[in-house]
């Protein structure tokens, strides 16, 4: 009686087994590094190992090791963070144009949990310490954009369809346009119509004059807000990657806000800098009639201006702007139907769109270039101390020949991989932001902090697990040692879960595991007083484990799953830290019934089960 | 022998039962009138406004904080130590209709540095907006009440719906009482403190469907007594139980409450009150609810002649 067949005690310590390894990397110190990539995504060459070697040395930063990541990146390590902090400034301070450099935190793993790729478990930013924002997209205004742009389109169609309209004008949420008389309305009303057919035109007059009021159909006005939403998190996501922070998390949230998440973060001021930087293109005709090579040396034509591209390439293009990135309302990569070559198909308002259509028209054949330009304020630190100053910076991301003449949508072929095309319609659509953003929560951790927490709360779950050991090995002697021992089991499989979900831990998720740790226990209570009882019953001690640990059962499942649902609740409402406390809530119960009914089970088989039994050491 | 404390209990639960109610009345109404007359103390979370959290190198008087924010221009302040005499902590109100909300952190630990000579650390920052402040006082309370319906549901399915209502009076009851609580001495009531309570709902569960599960079980299984000696049986023999894991849970909360910093601090205290209260109420307050809505035995009888009878059905 009371023996687990062979495979279910195999099961269980393969179980444990596989448990212990996922949990292996935790144990291992996570060293403060730096994460360097080149600039605009390039991989770091081996002449920029050296260049970053040097700079270390010369500003005297002591580091452990240089390690290649994957993607060309680099990884700096140092023993402490301020070595890291001033080894970042080392890099700033010198290679900033060529380089980014972020903090982080690397696990100092042995090379064959890395060939595993297992990782430790994922901390959130409230023990590593970062910048949380949470944006607030003004989908009003993106709306009122919107509008705003039918109402210059509309004006301008009329006047080129020579109808005679009085104004056209945005009133709230539609578009109104004023006549003299019924039927110039109803002519206008049909161009409309034809033109737009996307907007939802209607009639009315005031006795002295008509009307027409364009509105957008719900679904379009929900299409235009998810355009914005979703142009402004491209745009945040584009900024936050050149600010150089490793694993940063964007990400929507809701119908209109945008989740931002920067661990290793530290300057929030610089933050929201960069998000509030703007940034815009403008397609330029390439001057083709004047050397390149003159240029260079100086003799730039007055008609033209001297651009680089993102190679440092010079390219001579054209004063004369034919549209700017505020003229294009989307950006898409896909491939040229005729080529098969990557292609990024962009569309213009009805403004843009007609002078496009001109100049193309003018120039097929010859080559049009894309040039991005950046406004924003850098922070650098110079003598130690942080200096601002505004950057403007011109580049020419895309040289091609027009091939036909274009106007509304065109495509722009030319590059190199979909890849590419993928990025500069990113580019593109994040030029601008479709709709103004405000910052509506910040949480920032200083790294000090984080650690304090990290500390804090690992002793809290030593301190309150040693409790309750000793406890339960003084109240059930026996039975409590093995209850520890599965405890122990317990804490090691959330840590193994929580790594290898990568799920973020967080303090209050560190609460929710010393939470666990109270009420795992609560399982192996129930049984070994229901064995006590059928002890007292008179029944054998052999009988009492096996009615003990069947009786049980149901209360355990019965009473787990009410916290279960709690858990689930907390989880889908909750925002991150909240978040954290739900999963290892739910990770722990999940995993202290495993434990504490089949881990307690097949121990106390082995120390009782199939001999004869005086007493029960309970 | 100190181990045989808790075994083969008799004692009369349910005899008491009237001085409970009492008690529990009593709780609630102070609980209730501390909600209405001071309310609860919220958190930045739900009040929207701005904290930071700044440490420095030495003990700093608090009037060289608050002489360093009055140059920067901001006068408005609440300065206060936080754990150690070297961190300060800084809170301002939600402006209203001022825009500068995010920014304004910026400018107070610029001026705090400028102050002390950058012999300061930036520790924390946060920033809530009013409107997302207003939204997770919203989402909080429609949490609690996804909880508790969800339960209901769950024990109304497993055990029967009397033990469903008595859970969820036993439920209610626990949360009426920690929150009050919280409004009475106006502890701050912020987000994780949300997040307890909901967890004091889930163990509170916990400990009254252990108490319900042995009263069903004896129920069906004991043919003398009435209803009220049942359930007087039922909590002798789950007393030990629940005092033990209350217990271990109480130490483990009692370490995270000690040990577990500052801002852990409210969240440890709503969860070792909720704890508390769960544990009186899963023994008074859930039984004595069954008892009144009249819960008998044939109420709990298995099911299963109308199983039987399904299967020979056609």
């Amino acid at each position: 009686m009371n023996r687990y067949p062979l495979w279910k005690n195999l099961l269980i310590l393969g179980v444990i087994l596989v448990g212990i390894l996922f949990a292996l990397p935790n144990l291992f110190s996570q060293n403060p590094s730096i994460e360097v990539t080149g600039a605009r995504g390039l991989e770091v060459t081996d002449a920029g190992v050296d260049e970053i070697k040097a700079a270390l040395e010369n500003a005297g930063v002591e580091y452990r090791a240089i390690e290649r990541r994957e993607g060309g990146k680099l990884l700096v390590r140092f023993a402490t963070s301020g070595d890291q902090l001033r080894g970042q400034e080392a890099i700033e301070g010198t290679l900033s144009d060529r380089y980014n450099s972020a903090l982080t935190l690397a696990p100092d793993l042995p090379g064959f949990l890395r060939t595993l790729g297992l990782q430790p478990m994922f901390l959130g930013l409230d023990l590593r310490g970062g910048i949380h924002v949470l944006i607030d997209v003004d989908m009003d205004a993106a709306v009122d954009q919107a509008l705003e742009r039918y109402t210059g389109d509309i004006r301008t169609l009329l006047r080129k369809q020579k109808v005679r309209y009085l104004t056209v004008t945005r009133d709230r949420k539609r578009v109104k346009v004023k006549f003299r008389d019924a039927r110039t309305r109803d002519q206008a009303e049909a161009l409309i119509g034809t033109e737009f057919g996307e907007l939802v035109l209607e009639g009315g007059d005031d006795g002295s004059a008509f009307f027409v009021y364009g509105s957008l159909t719900p679904t379009d006005e929900q299409a235009v807000k998810r355009f914005a939403l979703e142009q402004n998190i491209t745009t945040l996501r584009n900024r936050v990657n050149a600010l150089g922070v490793a694993e940063p998390i964007i990400q929507r949230q809701g119908e209109r806000r945008i989740l931002v998440q920067l661990p290793g973060a530290r300057d929030p001021g610089r933050l929201k800098e960069i998000l509030g930087a703007t940034a815009t293109l403008e397609y330029r005709l390439v001057d083709t009639g004047h050397s390149v090579q003159d240029a260079v040396d100086g003799r730039v034509p007055v008609t033209s201006k001297l651009y680089q591209d993102r190679d440092g390439r010079p390219v001579l293009l054209l004063r004369r702007v034919i549209v700017t990135g505020d003229q294009i309302t989307d950006a898409a990569a896909g491939f040229d139907q005729r080529s098969g070559q990557p292609a990024v198909f962009v569309s213009l308002d009805g403004q843009g769109a007609r002078r496009m259509r001109k100049v193309t028209t003018e120039n097929v054949g010859k080559p049009m270039a894309v040039v991005f330009i950046e406004n924003r304020t850098l922070t650098r630190l110079v003598d130690g101390k942080p200096v601002k100053r505004k950057v403007r910076t011109e580049e020419v991301i895309s040289v091609a020949n027009i091939l036909e003449p274009f106007g509304r949508r065109f495509q722009t072929t030319g590059l190199d991989s979909s890849n590419e095309a993928h990025n500069l319609a990113l580019l593109l659509r994040a030029g601008a932001l479709a709709a103004p953003i405000e910052i509506v929560e910040e949480r920032t951790i200083g790294p000090s902090l984080g650690q304090d927490n990290i500390n804090q709360g690992v002793r809290s779950v030593i301190i309150g697990f040693i409790l309750v050991v000793l406890f339960m090995a003084g109240y059930y002697r026996v039975f409590g040692l093995v209850a520890d021992l599965v405890l122990f089991v317990n804490l090691v499989m959330i840590v193994a879960v929580l790594s290898l979900l990568q799920a973020t831990l967080t303090l209050p998720g560190i609460a929710g595991i010393v939470l666990t740790v109270g009420m795992a226990v609560d399982a192996n209570v129930l049984i070994f007083e229901r064995i006590r009882e059928e002890i007292r019953n008179g029944s054998s001690p052999q009988a009492s484990i096996h009615a003990g640990y069947e009786k049980a059962l149901s209360t355990i499942v019965d009473a787990n799953i009410t916290t279960l649902i709690a858990a689930v609740v907390l989880f889908s409402f909750g925002t991150g830290p909240i978040k954290g406390f739900a999963v290892t809530l739910f990770i722990g119960i999940v995993t202290s019934m495993f434990t504490a009914i089949l881990g307690s089970r097949a121990l106390i088989n082995l120390i009782y089960g199939g001999r004869r039994v005086g007493r029960l050491a309970i | 022998m100190q181990m045989r404390l808790l075994k083969d209990l008799k004692i009369d639960f349910m005899g008491r039962r009237r001085e409970a109610m009492v008690f529990s009345a009593v709780l609630i109404l102070i609980a209730i009138v501390a909600l209405a007359m001071r309310g609860l103390n919220f958190g930045l979370d739900f009040t929207g406004g701005t904290l930071i959290e700044v440490g420095y190198e030495d003990a700093v008087e608090l009037e060289s904080v608050r002489a360093g924010l009055a140059t920067g221009g901001l006068p408005d302040t609440t300065v206060q130590h936080f754990g150690t005499s070297r961190d300060v902590l800084i809170r301002i109100a939600p402006e209203a209709g001022n825009a500068v909300g995010s920014d304004l952190s910026d400018r107070v630990f610029s001026s705090l540095s400028a102050a002390a000579e950058g012999r300061v650390e930036l520790r924390r920052v946060e920033f809530v907006g009013p409107q997302v402040g207003d939204e997770l006082t919203e989402d909080g309370g429609l949490a609690m009440l996804y909880a508790i319906l969800g339960i209901l549901i769950y024990v109304a399915l497993r055990f029967e719906y009397r033990f469903a209502v008595g859970s969820v009076i036993a439920l209610v009851h626990d949360v009426l009482i920690t929150i009050g609580l919280f409004a009475l001495f106006r502890i701050p009531f912020d987000l994780p403190v949300l997040a307890a309570v909901l967890a004091v709902i889930g163990y509170s569960l916990n400990d009254t469907i252990v108490v319900f599960d042995r009263i069903r079980e004896n129920f069906r299984k004991i043919r003398k007594g009435d209803a009220i000696a049942v359930i007087n049986t039922s909590l002798n023999q789950t007393i030990a139980r629940t005092l033990v894991t209350s217990f271990t849970t109480l130490l483990v909360l009692s370490a995270l409450f000690i040990f577990g910093g500052e801002i852990i601090h409210s969240f440890a205290l709503a969860l070792i009150v909720g704890v508390v209260i769960g544990t009186y109420s899963s023994i008074y307050v859930a039984s004595t609810s069954v008892i009144l809505m009249g819960v008998s035995k044939a109420d709990l009888m298995p099911v299963k002649k109308e199983g039987a009878e399904l299967d020979s059905m056609p």
